[in-house]
């Protein structure tokens, strides 16, 4: 060990050219690989500020922002973004809820709880899509359990996703399902990392456990919690599958989202110009917030990096 | 002894939230459509293949007739984009997973960023105008296409994961195995790749359940023939019609795969996710 430690104070070995290239030639293909997608994403702004509808091509022309100026000006959008906020907020904030809830229960590690833990995983490896379909099947009027079970409490005739009331609850009862256990997965294993101290000395001292809970647990996990929210925040905000699987928006414009406006506002109403636009709003939203997961997650790196 | 029983009920509820619809679709797979659309619904029931057959032959009785599905083309499928997107991903991310962890070079964060980035724009902003170069490039209803485009999501998970496994190994038997006289190229190979294995093998397993699950992609970018089971099991759906017993099958068989691993593979998977979130 003596001497492997006396071999990293020495200079590098046979520094030239081709050691000082060789980063660069080792990242480059992933570079080429996605940038060939970056070029989509300029056409896509431009489209954004077309007039463009496959049904009357001729008509095709730049308009600077006039897509963006009628999107503002259309009741049709401020659903969406209201829907698609409502969403991402009652997601996150039940998810946040209920994940804490569960990695405190799971916390303490016996066997029972690892089995658990790992039982929990199995929803979030189930394709969002998919889980939709399941929940379908579940709740379809004529034969689907929960529609039964419902009914045996006394509620008949529960609309689940066919009904403006109650197909947001039904969609996030979903979303809920696939990714609370993400949340868990990542507050467990903050939980887990916390320093032994601070606890044995509430103990000691004889600290009401809420006390602990709020002054100690909490501000100590809040890094892993923002961290995790943000991140189901920057999914929950850009969610497709789970609604396009259970109802593609309806009933109406209920579930109306921002990827399922654009996709229905390119692929049924033909106008790539509005969907574009459309698009370009969720893509500032979710830039900003990226940039705040990126900031942070850089911040816990650095910590993890500095204390190993 | 009430905070225990506490937990044990507020535990049990947990599991039935989550466990109960994978049990129950699973059930739903081995019940006729007569055994499903009684009601009360009954738990005493002779248990049957016929679905599972029925989707595995492609041949679906019908009221009207028999109807002929590939299901399990789009289980191909989902396999071949699967493990295409993954062996490309490892290809690509891996050396530049090993160049942003051992060298400090000038772009090197800018380019580790920008590749970061693209895993959190809206995918439908890219796939918009993608589907009009594929289709004149003749990459529409490709795997090669679909496999290019999955490196959106697969591409970034493993460089990431592998480049804090690379960060965490200690430089210094690599310098000692160069001081020997082998090349860069032989001290990546030999010294390098194999500490990181148990690092490449989340990521990468990470990232095929997160391509096997990508619904939106092919959507857009594929037509039936190279669709994988998630856009599949939506189409089949609208195709069976009332056969619920065969949709849950189908169901059951889409994410069967993904489960196997999760159950086989869990520790791998529980660090590459808390590694791909919060510790890099």
């Amino acid at each position: 060990m003596v001497e492997l430690a006396q071999d990293r104070a020495l200079p590098r070995a046979r520094s030239s050219a081709r050691d000082w290239l060789l980063p660069y030639l080792l990242s480059l293909p992933s570079l080429l690989v996605t940038i060939g997608i970056l070029i989509p994403f300029g056409t896509a702004v431009y489209y954004s500020m077309e007039r463009y509808n496959l049904a009357f091509p001729a008509g095709r022309q730049f308009i600077w922002f006039g897509n963006y100026i009628s999107l503002f000006g259309d009741p049709g959008f401020w659903n969406t973004l209201q829907v698609s906020l409502l969403y991402t907020l009652l997601c996150v904030g039940i998810q946040l809820l209920l994940g804490l809830g569960i990695a405190l229960l799971l916390v303490r590690r016996t066997w029972f709880n690892d089995v658990m833990s790992v039982l929990l995983i199995l929803p979030l490896m189930v394709a969002p899509a998919i889980a939709s379909l399941m929940w379908k099947l579940m709740t379809n009027p004529s034969f689907g359990i929960l529609s039964y079970l419902l009914t045996l409490v006394g509620v008949e005739r529960f609309p689940w996703a066919s009904s403006p009331d109650t197909a947001l609850f039904t969609v996030v009862l979903v979303d809920t399902w696939v990714y609370t256990p993400f949340i868990t997965i990542l507050l467990l294993a903050g939980l887990r990392a916390l320093p032994k101290q601070p606890f044995e000395a509430a103990e000691l001292d004889g600290v009401p456990q809420s006390f602990v809970f709020f002054r100690i647990t909490l501000p100590m996990l809040m890094p892993y919690i923002l961290t995790a929210g943000l991140f189901r925040m920057l999914e929950a905000i850009q969610q497709f599958d789970i609604i396009y699987a259970m109802t593609q928006g309806g009933p109406g414009d209920t579930l109306m989202v921002f990827q399922i406006q654009a996709y229905l506002s390119a692929f049924t109403y033909t106008n790539i110009g509005r969907s574009a636009a459309v698009l370009m709003v969720l893509w500032a939203i979710t830039f900003l917030l990226s940039n705040l997961v990126i900031k942070r997650w850089l911040k816990l790196r650095e910590r993890r990096h500095g204390n190993a | 002894m009430i905070v225990k029983a506490v937990r044990a009920v507020l535990l049990a509820l947990v599991a039935l939230f989550f466990l109960f619809p994978i049990f129950w679709v699973l059930l739903m797979s081995v019940m006729t459509n007569q055994d499903i659309l009684r009601s009360p619904p009954s738990l005493i029931f002779e248990p049957t293949l016929e679905n599972y057959v029925a989707l595995i032959s492609g041949q679906l009785d019908t009221s009207v007739g028999t109807l002929e599905v590939a299901y399990m083309r789009n289980l191909m499928n989902s396999l071949i984009l699967g493990v295409g997107s993954v062996l490309l991903s490892l290809l690509l991310g891996v050396p530049a997973a090993y160049a942003f962890a051992r060298f400090r070079f000038r772009l090197g964060e800018n380019i580790a960023f920008t590749l970061l980035s693209f895993r959190f724009a809206p995918p439908l902003l890219v796939l918009l105008p993608l589907l009009f170069y594929f289709q004149q490039l003749g990459l529409y209803d490709t795997y090669f296409g679909l496999i290019w485009v999955y490196q959106l999501i697969t591409l970034p998970l493993i460089l990431w994961i592998v480049r804090g496994y690379f960060e965490d190994i200690s430089e210094d038997i690599e310098h000692a195995y160069r001081l020997d006289g082998h090349s860069w190229l032989a001290t990546f190979l030999r010294i390098a790749i194999p500490l990181a294995r148990p690092g490449i093998a989340a990521a990468a397993l990470l990232a095929f359940i997160f391509a096997w699950n990508n619904f939106i992609f092919a959507l857009i970018l594929g037509s039936s023939d190279v669709q994988p089971v998630t856009v599949g099991a939506l189409a089949f759906i609208t195709a069976s019609g009332i056969n619920y017993g065969q949709i849950a099958a189908a169901l059951v068989l889409s994410v069967v795969p993904t489960l196997i691993l999760a159950l086989f593979a869990q520790r791998y998977l529980v660090e590459g996710l808390s590694l791909g979130a919060v510790k890099g």
